[in-house]
């Protein structure tokens, strides 16, 4: 295995990294989010949270694209595949509830719903199924859409159609931001993202909110390292952008994927599951591609409003208000196997994450 | 015969009478080169054994095997079933005294592969010189089983019997050798991900590599970490014996080819199946007597002192990560899948 991925775990530096953020600890109570289930998995893989000074607490916001699909996406596609239609979409996605039922339980029922790993996948069923329409169900952020940008700028055939449901994370800080009172004290920004849309993607938000915002890798001292920057940040009373991924991560992103995106989609206001609307957080189809927007295709209009499982918290896990042991139903009747909430059922999902790592505020 | 009977199984291998006469004499029993272990054994095609039982508490262990694909690097269903079964002996602290063999078989199965799967089982109890006493064969209607089933029940003898609940304070933990290798290459055989298995299956009798480690009386639980791995092995080995388990990630041997995998697909390689592996509690004042032993036998020779038991997180598994963080090491949920986005 790579040498550089060992010395990303390094113990020593561990140890020193530990030392530091306790030197850095603040006085007062800090609530860092991030926004990233992969962030979350080495957090909790790794026992992070039991290195962290006490008063220092992470939580994961809204960083699961599989759970911020709201239902009305949802049932859209539900409708499209109850209509003979292959749907095709990421494997997390045909389990979380839509206000009817999953997509899974549409399958039991005949409907034909088809797992892919990427947009390339679903258009070469297109391809080898020129008599049906096929329809990629599109979700996740920033890091998925260029994806989908790509394969309709590539000439795809005339049965293909996409049901664009994917998302920006800028907004959403705002949006979390917004929420009063503030208790987020900081962003820990998600590495995978930034890789497309850079690390000055957040300077309007750090300016605008005062908040510190730092870009962090997927390693263990990745991550200590972006945490030990927020608290330099807050002690010093800073609110700016870092870097601590310059490995990956640029000041300007990837250009070119930016550059897919902007001639795909145009930008409107979108609804996040737990959260609501939120402006200018959603990808649209351009006119262009109206050939292939099954919204239109099919006409399809989700049902507004949210069905929220009783006594289900995942609205308040993905605005980082509570973390999942808060919630009742936590390991007693869901667990990943009988998931009730989307945080549950999403890979990606707090939920998930601390019932297979073991996820604990602290040990 | 006709060629059909030679080349396949069908009904009336099942039916008694001249075909599986023909069959198992001419087939199955040469195979096995220890058929008694006492006045009536195998040849006899008697009802049952009689076995001339050594000093000692009997003890008994059976199972049933399934596993796909039946042929995969480093076994086959044939070794594995005797394997296992004689494994389960062992980390009860007995030593293997006699086995039996049911087959149940989907008509159409091809004769060969039954065979060699015959011989890879018969091969594993004439290194050990282990009888085999009484056995059964049955087939099944096409469709009705998926290929072959394979049971095993082995009786041993123990002078002082070791179970999975016997943890102590204080104990330290120890785990003979490389953790996940069976079920990496179960994975990989399966065809289910892109890339062949770094490496074959750990499928190895723990007799006699265990005996002298058994003989210092310095062990006070063992199991053998199959089906969900080192963590469900700790985790039952916790919860029966009422006590805490902390083990440090970085003494856990795991080959870093199984380990590089694991990452890349998000598995963990504490939950991947071993079948030539055992976990054991030793006590404070034994534990140099009973490495000493371990490594004596290249089975065992890797063996590493991972953790030990605690009076802190009763009935848990506490898991010091590389990075020095901790947390809980959990009952694994059900059989690993490859994560997929």
């Amino acid at each position: 295995m790579n040498t550089e991925l060992f010395r990303l775990r390094d113990p020593k530096r561990a140890r020193d990294f530990q030392r530091l953020l306790s030197r850095l600890a603040p006085s007062h109570p800090v609530k860092i989010v991030h926004v990233c289930g992969t962030h979350e998995i080495t957090i909790a893989q790794y026992g992070l949270r039991s290195l962290l000074p006490e008063n220092v607490e992470v939580f994961e916001g809204p960083g699961c694209p599989v759970c911020v699909t709201s239902t009305q996406d949802l049932d859209c596609a539900l409708q499209i595949a109850e209509r003979g239609a292959i749907l095709c979409t990421f494997g997390d996605m045909t389990r979380v509830p839509g206000s009817r039922m999953t997509l899974e339980e549409a399958r039991a029922e005949g409907a034909d719903v088809r797992v892919v790993l990427s947009a390339a996948d679903a258009v070469e069923i297109a391809r080898r199924n020129p008599e049906k329409p096929v329809v990629f169900f599109a979700v996740g952020f920033e890091t998925t859409a260029p994806g989908t940008a790509a394969v309709l700028l590539d000439n795809p055939p005339d049965n293909f159609f996409v049901l664009v449901s994917h998302k920006l994370i800028p907004p959403a800080l705002a949006a979390l931001l917004s929420q009063e009172p503030r208790e987020i004290s900081a962003f820990l920004a998600p590495g995978h993202v930034s890789t497309v849309i850079g690390a000055g993607a957040y300077r309007p938000l750090a300016e605008e909110f005062r908040v510190p915002i730092v870009v962090a890798g997927f390693e263990p001292l990745d991550i200590l390292y972006g945490l030990s920057l927020i608290l330099r940040q807050l002690r010093e009373g800073r609110a700016g952008v870092e870097n601590a991924y310059p490995r990956a991560v640029t000041e300007e992103g990837n250009l070119r994927a930016q550059e897919l995106f902007r001639e795909v989609f145009r930008i409107g206001p979108a609804i996040w599951r737990g959260i609501g609307e939120i402006p200018d957080s959603g990808f649209y189809l351009r006119e262009e591609f109206r050939d292939h927007d099954a919204q239109k295709e099919f006409g399809v209009v989700g049902r507004m409003g949210e069905e929220k499982p009783p006594g289900c918290r995942c609205a308040e896990v993905l605005m980082a208000k509570a973390i999942p042991t808060d919630c009742p139903l936590y390991e007693k009747v869901c667990t990943p196997l009988t998931p009730v909430g989307p945080c549950m059922v999403g890979a990606e999902g707090a939920c998930n994450i601390w019932y297979r790592y073991s996820g604990r505020p602290r040990l | 015969m006709t060629r059909l009977l030679e080349e396949k199984i069908t009904a009336l291998h099942g039916a008694g009478g001249q075909v599986m006469e023909k069959l198992i004499a001419e087939r199955i029993l040469p195979k096995f080169k220890f058929r008694a272990a006492g006045p009536i054994g195998l040849d006899h095609l008697d009802d049952g054994a009689v076995v001339d039982l050594p000093p000692g508490k009997l003890v008994i262990t059976t199972d049933s095997h399934v596993v796909k694909p039946l042929f995969f690097p480093g076994g086959d269903i044939g070794k594995l079933a005797v394997t296992g079964t004689v494994n389960d002996l062992v980390v009860m602290g007995a030593r293997p005294v006699a086995m039996t063999l049911a087959v149940v078989v989907e008509e159409g199965f091809p004769l060969s592969d039954l065979e060699r799967i015959l011989e890879s089982a018969a091969q594993v109890l004439s290194k050990l010189g282990l009888p085999l006493v009484t056995g059964d064969t049955k087939v099944m209607g096409k469709g009705e089983l998926d290929g072959i089933v394979l049971n095993t029940t082995g009786i041993g003898v123990a002078e002082r019997p070791i179970s999975d609940a016997g943890l102590k304070e204080g104990d330290w933990i120890v785990v003979t050798g490389p953790v996940g290798d069976h079920g990496m290459a179960i994975l990989c055989a399966r065809n289910e991900l892109p890339v062949e298995s770094p490496v074959g299956s750990d499928v190895a009798p723990l007799w006699p590599a265990l005996a002298e480690a058994v003989a210092t009386g310095g062990i006070t639980a063992m199991k053998d970490p199959t089906r969900g791995g080192l963590a469900a092995a700790l985790n039952e080995m916790a919860r029966k014996s009422g006590v805490g388990i902390e083990v440090e990630e970085e003494k856990i041997p795991v080959r870093p080819e199984v380990r590089g995998l694991c990452e890349l697909l998000g598995l963990s390689p504490y939950e991947l199946a071993c079948e030539g592996r055992a976990v054991l509690g030793v006590r404070e004042e034994k534990l140099e007597q009973v490495l000493a032993a371990l490594c004596r036998h290249p089975l065992t020779a890797q063996a590493q002192v991972i953790g030990r038991t605690s009076r802190e997180y009763s009935g848990k598994v506490v898991l010091r990560t590389a990075v020095g963080g901790k947390r809980f090491l959990e009952m694994p949920l059900g059989d690993p899948v490859p994560r997929i986005c």
